[in-house]
């Protein structure tokens, strides 16, 4: 049951999924945002958007309250999408640095996570739009910040180029006050890579779900597990 | 045709019924076997759970990964069409602009209801939920005691298949041997909280949810609930047949597409209509019931909300089963020179005392729940264990501070993934890269959530009315409410808070948020979606506004089936009594009518 970004949240009594208010994200204000990308505009270039234009409203009609559920979306059909394609090769590229290909699974890009960040930053709805002030003036600061750090694209830089500037902005506790504002942005733009990443049948296998497939019957966790709980089968 | 338009209903039925979900369903499944012609008036648009569930469908077939939104309150696939805290063109007002003096009104605006998405906890009350005043003097007691009902929860049990089992606790009834189907084995996570939260004295045990973890047997219930009909017999045997049994994958919150948990669409409406005594009339929005010269209903007056048309339709005898908040709205709203001030409402008791659930909720992350061995625990698609209230004694004996119990829901974290970051940031410590799957693969599963669902006590404070000056689209008056939490409820939260954290204490584990000030975590009223009271059942006519058999005491050809007659919530969930109340006054109107009282 997702309760984070609802303006109505959940009811337990009806889990579709677990609650945790510690993932909720705070929404504060994010002019900080404006003002780090107005400067990034000077080198940024095309991922400036702070002009006439530029952050355009979202107009678009929602989903309404009767969708077709049982049809498979892709990202664009509910709403247009709206991220630039230097914003998508962005977020590629970051995307694909948080969730590279690995033991666990492809890279996120194999598993169209920026497309699912595109369409969540068009999204006509009140939690997503406020997203969207985060993220694309983020990834205009991060452009800023690659060309400051090493006069390159982020898209460009080198694995270990892309780790110094992350490292900065990982963990918005521990950020220094120059990078407070990069490091809201990155845990938003984690979370949603994350959030896409997992939805998927490859993230399933990557984070250890199994479910979703139709039994015969139910028998409750396998032995390995009772015994490492140190927990018996109560239900015979 | 079973569905049918304003234009192609028939002038006049026995029976005229508004709503169609779980007191709506029930009664009309009653009646219909039992030979009356039924109309069902629902205020949303025809649903068939077979073709349109979301049952296999991925969070990545779905905009947004499927996560909740405005206009899909509980997620992209939960079963709710048209419906939510906010239903386009239809407002609800508040007396106050207090947050905490406000009611969260869930609304599902098509066939079937709220019953399509609901949590299919199906739990009965005991003999004191019965009679709260005269155990503790707060409250009201109802005219009927559970041996009145006991007959009829066996058969709602029998009917919609309940799983669970009989654990012979106090005001916790069992039922008969053999009715209820096989609890389904425990997960890791409630395995580990039974465990445990028995060191701190909370009993953990199976849940009853109306959930088929087998097949109903067919040859043999539908004898036991209709004897000496065997056509009713043989269409409920058929119906039951085309039910499968739980195949344990998609959560129950999307409804199911095989019938294996109850909604009314796939238990109670397809054996009503296959008698062919009933016809369903979607879109039809009733405002008021229709008094006739002799004092009695002789039907209902829509709005049709495919032209906006005001329309009507006879019947000889007219059942409310609209939820609590929308039946106080069409009584209040059914004024005439014999009732100023609505329909039944000589005591001036419609709208008084509406109740909802007490919620409060606690998550626990559990160390010993990291790096499990990955496995399926999807289950039946909702709670396998819950804790019944076990302080009843120490409650009696004023040990607690407040008067009436809670059940504790439980759930562990190992559930479909998709839509939102598996891995908070204070987990995560800044990770990115493998070390991010590493952690966030880590602590899958290791989180615990604990509910609260407890009783409240009916109070003056908490009451809908007619807004005075906002109607909706269609001109209808709608419904102010007014809401106000008593201190029984707010240290009741409070408890229920002390003793989650006291749980994962002892599972090793910590909580994910530090304990609040008393009372600050209770949810909202209406929250839990468990909307009873408005029109109370009672010994009394001057202080009631139906007898003990639903029956309005001012208009005998007139019953309440949804939760409005309810004088007291106990913790247990409302929806399995609404249906056992509702066969009862079924059967009761089957037989007055034979006997031409009404």
């Amino acid at each position: 049951m997702p309760t984070h970004e609802l303006p109505a949240p959940f009811d337990p009594g009806l889990p579709e999924r677990m609650p945790d208010p510690a993932i909720r994200l705070p929404r504060r204000t994010v002019l900080k945002w404006f003002a780090a990308a107005a400067a990034a505009s000077q080198v940024a270039g095309c991922l400036d958007r702070s002009g006439p234009g530029g952050m355009a409203p979202i107009t678009a009609p929602g989903y309404g309250t009767d969708p077709l559920l049982t049809r498979v979306y892709k990202a664009g059909d509910a709403w247009p999408l709206t991220l630039t394609e230097a914003e998508r090769t962005a977020s590629v590229a970051l995307a694909d640095f948080i969730m590279p290909a690995d033991a666990y699974g492809p890279a996120a890009s194999k598993l169209r996570v920026v497309d699912f960040i595109d369409e969540w930053v068009s999204a006509p709805y009140p939690g997503q739009m406020n997203d969207r002030k985060i993220i694309v003036p983020g990834l205009a600061w991060l452009e800023s910040e690659s060309r400051r750090r090493y006069g390159a694209a982020f898209t460009t830089l080198a694995a270990a180029q892309m780790d110094g500037i992350c490292a900065d902005i990982c963990f918005e506790k521990n950020a220094t006050e120059p990078f407070k504002a990069g490091a809201r942005f990155f845990s938003v733009f984690r979370g949603l890579t994350a959030g896409a990443y997992y939805s998927t049948p490859a993230g399933w296998k990557a984070i250890g779900y199994e479910g979703n497939v139709p039994l015969p019957k139910f028998d409750g966790p396998p032995p390995a597990v009772l015994a490492m709980l140190e927990v018996e089968q109560t239900v015979k | 045709m079973p569905i049918v338009t304003a234009k192609t209903a028939q002038p006049a039925y026995d029976v005229v019924i508004v709503g169609s979900g779980a007191g709506g369903g029930q009664m009309a499944m009653t009646l219909t076997l039992a030979g009356l012609k039924c109309v069902m008036l629902e205020a949303g648009r025809a649903y068939d759970p077979a073709t349109e569930t979301a049952m296999f469908q991925r969070p990545d077939q779905a905009p947004l990964r499927g996560v909740g939104t405005p206009e899909k309150n509980f997620g992209f696939y939960d079963a709710t069409v048209d419906g939510g805290w906010q239903v386009p063109n239809e407002p609800y007002t508040q007396g106050s602009d207090d947050p905490a003096r406000k009611f969260w009104w869930w609304r599902a605006r098509m066939l079937g209801g709220r019953t399509n998405h609901w949590g299919r906890i199906s739990l009965r009350n005991g003999p004191y939920d019965f009679k709260p005043h005269s155990r503790d003097g707060l409250g009201f007691d109802w005219p009927i005691g559970y041996e009145d009902v006991e007959p009829y929860y066996t058969k709602v049990e029998q009917l919609i298949g309940v799983y669970g089992t009989n654990e012979g606790r106090e005001n916790t009834p069992d039922s008969p041997d053999g009715v209820l189907l096989p609890a389904p084995k425990g997960r890791a996570a409630e395995l580990l909280v039974q465990k445990h939260a028995k060191t701190v004295g909370v009993p953990v045990m199976p849940i009853h949810r109306a959930v088929l973890t087998k097949a109903l047997d067919a040859d043999t219930i539908p004898a036991k609930l209709f004897p000496g009909n065997e056509w009713a017999q043989k269409i409920v045997a058929d119906s039951m047949r085309r039910r499968g049994a739980c195949f344990w994958a998609t959560p129950c919150g999307r409804g199911c597409s095989i019938g294996a948990n109850y909604q009314s669409t796939t238990v109670h409406l397809p054996p009503a209509l296959a008698t062919g005594n009933l016809d369903i009339l979607p879109n039809a929005h009733a405002r008021e019931v229709l008094l006739g010269a002799d004092g009695k209903a002789n039907g209902v007056l829509f709005v049709d909300k495919t032209t906006g048309n005001e329309e009507r339709v006879r019947g000889r005898i007219v059942i409310l089963a609209a939820s609590s908040g929308e039946t106080v709205r069409i009584l209040l709203n059914s004024k005439s020179a014999s009732f100023p001030n609505g329909l039944a409402n000589s005591s001036g008791k419609v709208g008084k005392y509406v109740m909802d659930t007490v919620g409060t909720s606690l998550v626990g992350q559990i160390p010993k729940l990291e790096n499990v061995p990955s496995h399926n625990e999807d289950g039946a698609g909702g709670s396998h264990f819950y804790s019944p209230w076990w302080l009843y004694k120490e409650q009696l004996a004023g040990k607690l501070g407040f008067a009436r119990g809670y059940h504790i829901e439980m759930g562990g974290s190992r559930d479909m993934p998709g839509g939102w970051n598996p891995l908070p940031d204070d987990l995560g410590q800044g990770a990115y890269g493998t070390k991010f799957k590493e952690a966030a693969r880590r602590y899958y599963g290791s989180f615990v959530y604990l509910s609260c669902r407890g009783e409240m006590i009916p109070n003056e404070d908490s009451f809908a009315e007619l807004d005075p000056v906002v109607k909706d689209k269609w001109g209808t008056p709608v419904i102010r409410w007014n809401w106000k939490f008593s201190e029984h409820e707010l240290r009741q939260a409070d408890h229920a808070q002390d003793t989650f954290t006291a749980i994962f204490a002892a599972m090793g584990g910590t909580v994910r948020r530090a304990k609040p000030k008393t009372g600050t975590e209770i949810e909202p009223g209406g929250k839990i979606i468990h909307e009873v009271g408005g029109a109370l059942m009672g010994a009394d006519a001057k202080r009631s506004v139906v007898n003990g058999w639903n029956q309005t005491w001012d208009v005998k050809n007139l019953f309440l089936v949804d939760a409005s007659p309810f004088p007291s919530n106990s913790d247990k969930n409302p929806t399995l009594t609404i249906m056992a109340l509702a066969w009862r006054t079924g059967d009761y109107i089957v037989d007055q009518a034979k006997k031409g009282n009404i």
